[in-house]
């Protein structure tokens, strides 16, 4: 046999209020190695209070070649951001 | 020294935390994948830092010109009371896990008690390591259900490993006059107390894993006494060598 | 895809990274640029991984508990580096265990300055301070580079590494100021690492290989010669600093260029242990390779049983 441990994405959260992130990835047989491991590879200088750990080919992403049809077309939409509506200057807070 | 029996019953517990770091330390470096190398220096880590906590106590009740270090590198080896369990060689990562996971389960089980010591000190000390034992118990023990229900192979050296190393579980719950006079006055853990929860949860792993529980009744002892494997003294050349080489300074 | 495409494709490739943009896996990436990337993380992932090796050398001798832990947890930095710039290679499409074959084949190379035996405690000293103090010279600037994931490694590994070097330069400090035997222990060492950790930074320009192309891809954003003269700039007061003297006779502080002059490298011995021959590229190798395949079983037996877990839920699902 000569089956390798698969690659995991590893997800950290900082501290409690914000977000997992991802720090990395690493090797695992399984999702309880993972943990640990991650929690040992990622988090030794106190990082983090939270893992997730997923294995890497479960992840989906987007083609950077689509790009432009994906991403672009947001860019011309101004009306979505505040700055795009006029209101007179004494209103200082809206 | 007017506390000699505690400083004789901190030896007993530091003594075993520092010989299984400095063992655990000999392999980073040669782990069996980059993970499980990082893992295990963790744990050398934790056991080397309780160690430093426990005889920095012990130098202060020691005082003269006692430290740490001196504890740690300035005695023969008949004054080292570790159990034997915890100098035996890695001779294979079954070994290490076996020897770790025997310890481990004994060390949380102590620790949970050394919480109520009525030692201030002991007791912080204990109430800080049991974090990290509790995952030390926790790693070990699912090495060695992958290991032992993993391929033939792991599974022939998982057992071998658990049967070499049996004999050497009994000597955990031997007490020494010094541990039983510090059981007496509530500061100390009567581990004789321990012996069958100790056993139980070791054999619930082990059934688990998928392994047989050694029946041998033969154990060894000697470690708590000072007597030790032939393992020890080549431990304490390598770990004694820069103090034993150049004394009297500082680095 | 046409040659004309091709070209097209590798001017806008070349005009992002001038523009400072990242690189991310999945980005068509020239050919060439995926291979000199494999090659020079895996380079990098190896030198920190074999490096664990002369430093592992003295865990279980070193001389206080404080030293023992803080050269356990440098060592195991070093393994997680290995580990993060694995990683990062990975994702140009190779494995891990690709690239252990490439190493434990001599295919692929690594730092040569851990082929030099470490035979004194000093040396723990001295790799801290100046095999260390090189590599973050050489590593700062690639925080920076064009390829995302081997930034973002490196941003990681730059904020962990910031302990090793004072970790070693402290060890120095102390053996200095100690007895004449120490200070001793530690000129010697110093006499021995000094021009190794000098060829760190590799051939001088003039025969560097490499260079304009890693400038342009921001794998590099100084040469050889600039970052080694840099690395000389900041050691010589260090070391004096401490009572230590440089190994170099001709060195000399130069008021015109604001720089020191310094003496030639053997360069012959720098080609004889990046060529294998040096004192212990032998016995790193065997390490390395030893741990590996005593390893197997072990990662064999957890394959395994994550299998045999899977098929067992499976079948209590049903």
């Amino acid at each position: 046999m000569s089956k390798n441990w698969p690659l995991w994405e590893i997800f950290v959260r900082s501290k409690n209020g914000l977000e997992h992130r991802h720090f990395g990835s690493l090797h695992a047989a399984d999702a309880e190695m993972a943990l640990e491991n991650a929690r040992d590879v990622y988090t030794r200088r106190n990082e983090g209070v939270s893992i997730w750990v997923v294995e890497s080919k479960y992840i989906t992403a987007s083609n950077p070649e689509h790009n432009g049809e994906l991403f672009e077309p947001a860019q011309d939409k101004v009306y979505r951001h505040p700055t795009f509506y006029d209101i007179p200057d004494e209103i200082k807070h809206m | 020294m007017k506390n000699k029996d505690l400083y004789n019953y901190i030896l007993g517990i530091a003594d075993n935390t520092l010989i299984l770091g400095q063992r655990l330390g000999e392999l980073c470096g040669h782990g069996p994948s980059l993970e499980t190398d990082i893992a295990c220096t963790n744990i050398s880590l934790d056991l080397l830092g309780q160690t430093r906590s426990y005889f920095q106590y012990a130098a202060k009740l020691k005082g003269e010109d006692a430290t740490e270090d001196t504890i740690a590198f300035l005695r023969t080896e008949r004054q080292y009371v570790n159990v034997l369990l915890v100098e035996q060689p890695n001779i294979d990562f079954a070994h290490t896990i076996g020897k770790q996971f025997l310890f481990d389960v004994y060390h949380y089980l102590l620790l949970e008690k050394l919480q109520h010591s009525k030692d201030v000190n002991l007791s912080a000390i204990a109430h800080k390591s049991i974090k990290e034992v509790s995952y030390h118990q926790r790693f070990s023990s699912d090495w060695v259900k992958r290991l032992g229900d993993g391929t033939d192979e792991s599974k022939t050296r998982m057992q071998d490993a658990i049967n070499d190393l049996w004999r050497y579980t009994d000597e955990l719950f031997h007490t020494t006059a010094s541990d039983e006079a510090m059981i007496a006055q509530g500061i100390g853990v009567d581990v004789k107390e321990l012996k069958t929860s100790y056993y139980e949860r070791v054999s619930a792993i082990l059934d688990l894993a998928k392994l047989d529980i050694p029946e041998s009744k033969w154990f060894q002892e000697g470690g708590k006494k000072g007597i030790h494997t032939e393992h020890m003294g080549y431990i304490l050349s390598d770990m004694q060598y820069m103090q034993r080489t150049y004394p009297n300074m500082t680095w | 895809m046409s040659e004309e495409k091709i070209k097209s494709l590798e001017k806008q490739f070349e005009d992002r990274i001038l523009r400072d943009e990242k690189i991310e896996p999945k980005d068509w990436m020239p050919e060439k640029y995926r291979q000199t990337h494999i090659r020079q993380i895996s380079q990098h992932a190896h030198s920190e991984i074999v490096g664990m090796l002369p430093e592992g050398n003295w865990i279980t001798r070193a001389p206080s508990l404080r030293r023992k832990v803080a050269l356990l947890a440098k060592v195991q930095d070093e393994a997680g580096h290995g580990l993060y710039l694995y990683s990062a290679c990975e994702t140009l499409g190779i494995s891990r265990e690709e690239l252990y074959e490439q190493l434990h084949t001599g295919k692929a190379k690594y730092s040569s300055i851990f082929n030099y035996p470490t035979i004194t405690w000093a040396d723990m000293g001295a790799i801290g301070w100046l095999v260390d103090g090189a590599a973050i010279i050489n590593q700062v600037p690639l925080c920076n580079t064009s390829y995302g994931p081997y930034a973002r490694a490196m941003v990681r590994v730059c904020k962990e590494e910031s302990f090793h070097q004072r970790q070693g330069y402290e060890i120095m400090m102390t053996l200095a100021k100690g007895t004449p035997e120490q200070k001793d222990m530690a000129q010697d060492a110093l006499n021995r690492w000094w021009w190794p950790s000098l060829m760190m930074f590799g051939p001088t320009d003039a025969e560097s290989v490499h260079t304009a192309q890693s400038m342009k891809w921001k794998l590099k954003r100084k040469t050889n010669d600039e970052l080694r003269q840099q690395f000389i700039d900041q050691t010589v007061p260090q070391a004096e600093l401490i009572g230590l003297t440089i190994p170099d006779p001709d060195l000399k502080w130069n008021e015109e260029r604001q720089s020191y002059d310094f003496g030639e490298i053997d360069w012959d011995e720098f080609w004889q242990v990046v060529k294998g021959h040096g004192p212990m590229n032998k016995e790193r190798m065997n390490a390395r390779v030893s741990a590996w395949e005593n390893g197997a079983w072990v990662r064999d037996a957890a394959i395994a049983y994550a299998e045999k877990q899977k098929e067992y839920k499976s079948k209590q699902a049903i």
